[in-house]
């Protein structure tokens, strides 16, 4: 315990190089990849797995995308929370997947699905990026 | 695609409790131990709170 603070302690002062900016990144983009570019693959895989299989779960039970631009304050939140998936997000709205509507109770157990998906990939990428500057103990 | 209630919560518990227990501890040990209590606890919660919605139509 005493040399993980010592490692966190060593490590937060050279926050300067670019990799925490870059994990961020590349977890958001894609789930995941911030942990495989820190070489914590097992890590990486699980939740490249968790966080596209509720994305994709959302989108079977045909839950809503949300749109930015209706004006809805609810509708900006939900988009704010499903924008979290990174690309997928944009796939979907580049490719209709998912619904415009909630028409059923499944559908939106999607648009919960999907949302969470999103807000727990925000998770996901802050994560690494306090591996990468030393603010978690990397184990 | 078709889900029941049931199959819906424990999906969604098993995917949260994952990403909670890699990103909310550093040791893998503990990790999996957290994780573990997540989804219990998610499970848990839901078939309380059905019993209780049974207990209270009935």
């Amino acid at each position: 315990m005493a040399a993980d603070a010592q490692q966190v302690a060593q490590r937060i002062p050279g926050e300067k190089s670019s990799l925490p900016a870059m994990v961020l990144l590349a977890g958001w983009l894609i789930p995941g990849l911030g942990h495989l570019i820190l070489g914590k693959w097992i890590r990486a895989l699980l939740l490249f797995l968790s966080i596209v299989s509720m994305f994709a779960i959302g989108i079977a039970l045909q839950g809503k995308i949300y749109s930015p631009s209706t004006g809805d304050i609810l509708d900006i939140l939900g988009f704010a929370g499903q924008l979290g998936t990174g690309l997928l997000c944009g796939l979907a709205h580049l490719l209709g997947w998912g619904a415009t509507s909630t028409v059923n109770t499944l559908a939106d157990y999607g648009r919960a699905f999907l949302v969470c998906a999103g807000l727990l990939n925000y998770i996901a990428a802050v994560d690494a990026h306090s591996l990468a500057n030393g603010r978690k103990a990397s184990v | 695609m078709t889900l029941s209630h049931f199959s819906a919560v424990l999906l969604f518990s098993l995917f949260t409790s994952v990403v909670f227990g890699i990103t909310q501890r550093a040791e893998p040990k503990m990790m999996i131990r957290f994780g573990a209590y997540c989804f219990a606890l998610f499970v848990g919660a839901v078939i309380l709170a059905s019993w209780l919605m049974y207990a209270i139509k009935h």
